[in-house]
């Protein structure tokens, strides 16, 4: 509450001293030494060669305030016994959670569940997208429109598209399961069993996602050359041989990083599985982040779920490199 | 990215291709289009076996999810829908605004004076967006029930606006980044101050991405689970955690008005994707790719 006061007190100095200032020239010696130092403050502040981190100081205290100072404070916890449903403070604890946690034979579960799905999923996302960016290369009647279509499925929210596909597949009614009974004789019960349930929220996350994979392949499609193609139509290159030679090498680079973005995003999955199957049947289609969520808030193991937060963390701060290396060289061929 | 410019380069193909893409584009679309469509079904028309294609619209989903009928009497009951849109408008909009006015700032700080370790604060800025969610909300909720904030709108707003904070500046650094600085360089040598070079020459230019990028963190925020989940009350809950709640009701999901809430909750979602679609590409990967 000082502040703001002296700041008063110091502008009103300034204003009172202005027409002084302007027929006196010694009037610094004069000024009270508060105002002085708090004009001084003020000019080294804003001096141009601190403008920089003056802009950017606004954006780095917030971001301090609601990232990496709770960050930090979670961290501290994963080294202390505490749980937050309970009223006794924390004891010290060394690095007994982080042992654990990696010797504990359900986590590596849960992450072999998550790496299940990333793979199906991201798999499944880079085909189709490839395939409908391939649909999307020429220029026809509606294009723009029939791509707005298809885009918007990654526009969607997660609760969304996971209260949709929770519907399709609903035994009885649901048209998945109606269209499967139709054809095969029997309902489909697509979230009864472990794989089934896998496979469920697989499609749903690779309906979402395949867009943006279409997307970058599609950036990489539109900027080959034209010359390129001629060359290789006066070549008489095979189809596949100009895929390989002249259109493989303009998309190898967005697709890498498709890759990388889609694994990081499908690693991190929670609230499409939260609505489909809620980590069911059982705890087989638990990824690490539904886990992480229980840990947390349902058993409020607050100190396991922080030293299982941190081993995340290393995970996504090892792909989020590896993801903004491959971008700058990739701006860099540009 | 598929604007004007870039199409021409396009090799032409006929109306068979517009044929083919619309019938792939329409089987893609169909899950939200079945959504739309039972939202506009009565009861039994939305459990039907076979299920129906040709139907009667009915409102009656739409007028449910506002207000339903009270047990004693006749009167409407508010189902408090209503709120939990005006909080999903309220919460996003005030945090949007809050983080694109500070990441605009740094933005431009970190495209025209860069820092010592600009690359370094970048990617840290980064790396908070690319984070699992949850692990950034276990301490965020002890913070906030340390301090009372929980379920309150402040709280909620504040953690939006560092939520969309990243985004923000790599978007805007994005877009500054493709400026020349010929004219900023121009302004000021006709005597044009730093602030003026800023509000006057810099910002006009980037009406279109400021409003791509204010449009797409808005549609992030308005999507956004987790952490509406654990720090929303009864009073400032959002449409995604009021929907999440619908699914678990005791009386057996309702699936018309499920239906009627998404599609309105999606109303402007499409609207929004047909605004961006230039800026599609940026905006999905948080900036880092331009075309």
């Amino acid at each position: 509450m000082n502040k703001p006061v002296t700041n008063v007190a110091s502008a009103s100095a300034d204003l009172s001293r202005t027409p002084a200032a302007s027929n006196n020239v010694t009037d610094n010696t004069i000024t009270p030494a508060g105002g002085k130092s708090m004009r001084d403050f003020w000019q080294w502040m804003f001096s141009p060669e601190r403008r920089g981190a003056m802009l950017v100081a606004p954006a780095l205290i917030m971001l301090f305030l609601m990232n990496i100072f709770p960050l930090m404070w979670s961290f501290g916890l994963s080294f202390f016994h505490y749980k937050a449903s309970s009223i006794r403070p924390p004891r010290f604890a060394g690095f007994y959670y982080y042992e654990k946690v990696l010797t504990d034979p359900v986590v590596w579960e849960r992450l072999q569940t998550t790496a299940q799905i990333v793979a199906l999923s991201v798999l499944l996302q880079m085909v189709i997208g490839f395939a409908m960016a391939l649909m999307f290369e020429k220029k026809f009647p509606f294009r723009r429109e029939l791509l707005m279509l298809v885009l918007t499925p990654m526009m969607l929210s997660f609760v969304a598209v996971g209260v949709f596909f929770k519907l399709f597949y609903e035994p009885t009614f649901g048209i998945l399961s109606q269209g499967y009974a139709y054809f095969f004789g029997e309902p489909l019960t697509l979230l009864a069993t472990k794989w089934g349930a896998i496979w469920a929220i697989v499609i749903a996350d690779a309906w979402m996602w395949s867009p943006f994979v279409m997307l970058l392949v599609l950036a990489g499609l539109v900027s080959v050359p034209d010359y390129l193609y001629e060359a290789a139509a006066v070549d008489r290159a095979s189809w596949w041989r100009r895929f390989k030679t002249v259109t493989f090498p303009y998309v190898r680079g967005l697709l890498l990083l498709a890759l990388l973005f889609r694994t990081i995003e499908t690693f991190k999955i929670f609230d499409v599985v939260y609505i489909i199957t809620a980590g069911g049947p059982g705890t087989s289609t638990e990824t690490i982040a539904v886990y992480v969520y229980k840990v947390a808030f349902q058993f409020f193991k607050t100190s396991q779920s922080s030293a299982l937060s941190y081993i995340l963390l290393f995970v996504v701060i090892v792909l989020t490199n590896l993801y903004l290396y491959f971008v700058n060289r990739r701006n860099e061929e540009i | 990215m598929f604007g004007k410019r870039k199409e021409r380069g396009l090799r032409e193909a006929g109306w068979g291709q517009t044929l083919f893409a619309g019938a792939i584009g329409l089987i893609y679309f169909f899950p939200v289009l079945w959504i739309i469509m039972t939202a506009f079904k009565t009861r039994t028309d939305a459990l039907a076996t076979p299920p129906k294609f040709i139907f009667t619209p009915t409102l009656d989903n739409f007028v449910s999810v506002f207000w339903r009928v009270s047990q004693q009497g006749n009167e409407a009951i508010s189902t408090g829908f209503g709120l939990y849109f005006f909080n999903s408008v309220f919460v996003a909009a005030s945090g949007v605004l809050l983080a694109l006015i500070i990441g605009t700032l740094a933005a431009y700080g970190f495209s025209r004076y860069p820092l010592k370790g600009n690359d370094t604060y970048l990617f840290v800025i980064l790396t908070t967006r690319m984070l699992p969610p949850i692990i950034v909300i276990i301490p965020i909720f002890l913070m906030f029930r340390l301090t009372g904030m929980s379920g309150s709108y402040y709280g909620v707003i504040l953690l939006y606006a560092a939520f969309n904070l990243p985004f923000s500046i790599w978007m805007m650094k994005s877009f500054f980044d493709e400026l020349s600085g010929d004219v900023e360089d121009a302004a000021r040598l006709d005597g044009s101050s730093e602030r003026g070079v800023f509000f006057r020459i810099c910002l006009p230019q980037l009406k279109a991405g400021l409003a791509a990028t204010a449009v797409f963190a808005l549609i992030l925020t308005w999507n956004e689970f987790l952490f509406a989940l654990l720090l929303t009350g009864s009073d400032t809950r959002t449409v995604p955690v009021a929907m999440a709640r619908t699914i678990g009701g005791e009386l057996g999901v309702d699936w018309g008005l499920l239906a009627a809430i998404i599609t309105l909750f999606l109303i402007p979602v499409f609207g929004v994707t047909y605004l961006l679609q230039n800026h599609l590409l940026r905006g999905v990967t948080f900036g880092t790719i331009k075309k």
